[in-house]
């Protein structure tokens, strides 16, 4: 593909970066003395619509500014593909979960995936499997089952989570693009790290762990499942090995620490992005960047509301892409 | 045969001018859609951006003026159309290659830089002379092109040959 495609939506990209949240930002942010504060900060910044008032309605807001801008910077949406498949899979699992329990909470939907949430939702209520893309029948029918078989609800996360993980790095492997091949090769790799854990820490069958993980080249998931079955020390001992050494302090400390250890190395990873001037990959950096910024202002915004300490919430955030 | 040296000749003018006008074209609309980006976001900075979209235009000037001298050294343009040897004519061909290829290929790698540089007076307006710079490096060779041909086509119609 031509790096000359996208010279106008880099550029415009190019000022777009000049409005988003920077550390300065966020450490003001941060320093705000109340929940109501860091909204008008928001607001000032001009987050929002001028209506939105609550943190959720103004984050959602943001995310579909992000995704309006793309969609009018690119024709060919489906080059995101490998960032919203995650949004696919969790969709298909609050159907499932939707039509299983009979629940109405459309609320636990996301938008922007490649596959419209309402098909998603009657091709579970009508079980026409056959209407869902490919890669998605399977799982679908599998968790749909699992869940009305033995209301398991977390077998049906597992089955979904795992037809997730094998899509994002499908999705990411046959890219061109190395961004596209980093990002799944991260995602896919954290989540099998997240997992091994939970698993080690309930105690979960081998079997079970192995059903869990999804392949990807940085780590062995046999070695993976078996280290886990194993307990936390050999998953640390096993990691240790692997490009993930480092991750492995921050693993130790929390959960939510390593996922902030995923992200900034994802974030440092794109950062360079900012440099170039042709192809898609600027755009793909802008999408990730607002995609934490969005994080980042969520996890300050709750922590403001929740009252909880300042160190605790600065734990928690971002580095920023800019 | 005898008129293959003035078909030779305005060969040489038409590479000049079409490569180099090409090259410019190319460069032009590529750093215009990059300026048309900046642009859409902050329409302030349309007199910085447009500099640095007009950069990789001057290629094609510089074609246009080789082909014309080609042309008017032969005699096509006062109408006259004196007869020109085989020999001399290729050496009209190849003295306006220099300006046709180098013209063509740096329009193309300055329109790159300038639009690099767009890139960089859309995050700082304030760097535009520095910005200015780097898609004007370019341009050096493109004036050495230039004044190889210009030099080969006076020295090409003084030849007794």
């Amino acid at each position: 593909m031509s790096d000359t495609l996208y010279t106008y939506a880099v550029a415009r990209i190019r000022s777009k970066e000049m409005s988003l949240l920077n550390a300065a930002a966020i450490e003001q942010l941060m320093s705000a003395k109340s929940y109501t504060e860091c909204i008008r900060f928001l607001q000032d910044r001009g987050w929002g619509d001028g209506n939105t008032q609550t943190a959720e309605q103004l984050l959602a807001t943001e995310r579909e500014k992000t995704w309006a801008l793309i969609g009018e910077l690119v024709e060919d949406l489906s080059v995101f593909d490998v960032f919203l498949y995650a949004n696919d899979y969790h969709n298909l699992k609050a159907a499932i979960k939707l039509v299983c329990t009979e629940s109405e909470d459309f609320g636990l939907f996301l938008s922007h995936g490649t596959v419209d949430r309402d098909d998603i939702i009657r091709a579970v209520r009508e079980k026409d499997w056959n209407s869902l893309p490919e890669p998605m029948r399977q799982p679908a029918q599998d968790a749909y089952e699992a869940l009305l078989q033995t209301h398991d609800g977390q077998l049906c996360d597992i089955i979904i989570d795992r037809a997730a993980l094998d899509a994002i790095y499908q999705a990411g492997a046959g890219s061109e693009n190395d961004l596209f091949r980093m990002y799944a090769e991260l995602t896919v790799a954290s989540a099998d790290i997240k997992t091994a854990i939970r698993c080690a820490n309930t105690g979960k069958s081998l079997e079970f762990i192995r059903r869990a993980l999804a392949p990807c080249s940085s780590l062995d998931v046999e070695k993976l499942a078996r280290a886990a079955a194993e307990g936390r020390e050999s998953i640390s001992d096993y990691l240790a090995t692997t490009d993930y050494a480092a991750a492995m302090e921050a693993l130790n400390r929390s959960p939510s620490a390593f996922e902030r250890w995923c992200d900034n190395l994802i974030i440092e990873y794109i950062r360079p992005q900012q440099f170039q001037a042709f192809g898609i990959g600027p755009l793909a950096s802008y999408i990730l960047g607002r995609e934490n910024e969005i994080k980042t202002v969520r996890i300050i915004l709750s922590g403001k509301l929740n009252d909880l300490p300042e160190q605790a919430i600065r734990e928690r955030v971002r580095e920023m892409y800019v | 045969m005898a008129n293959m040296g003035m078909a030779f000749a305005i060969l040489g003018a038409a590479f000049a001018a079409f490569l180099a006008g090409m090259g410019s074209a190319v460069g032009v609309g590529l750093a215009g859609q990059a300026a048309a980006g900046v642009v859409t976001e902050d329409p302030n900075k349309f007199s910085k951006v447009l500099i640095l979209q007009l950069l990789p235009g001057t290629q094609g000037i510089y074609g246009l003026l080789i082909a014309f001298i080609a042309l008017s050294q032969t005699g096509i343009l006062s109408g006259e159309g004196s007869e020109i040897s085989l020999v001399k004519g290729l050496m009209y061909l190849a003295a306006c290659l220099p300006m046709g290829i180098v013209g063509y290929i740096s329009a193309k790698w300055q329109a790159k830089a300038s639009v690099a540089s767009i890139s960089l007076v859309a995050k700082r307006p304030e760097q535009f002379g520095k910005a200015m710079i780097f898609p004007a490096m370019v341009e050096t060779y493109a004036i050495l092109a230039l004044l190889v041909s210009l030099l080969s086509i006076s020295g090409v119609t003084g030849l007794p040959i």
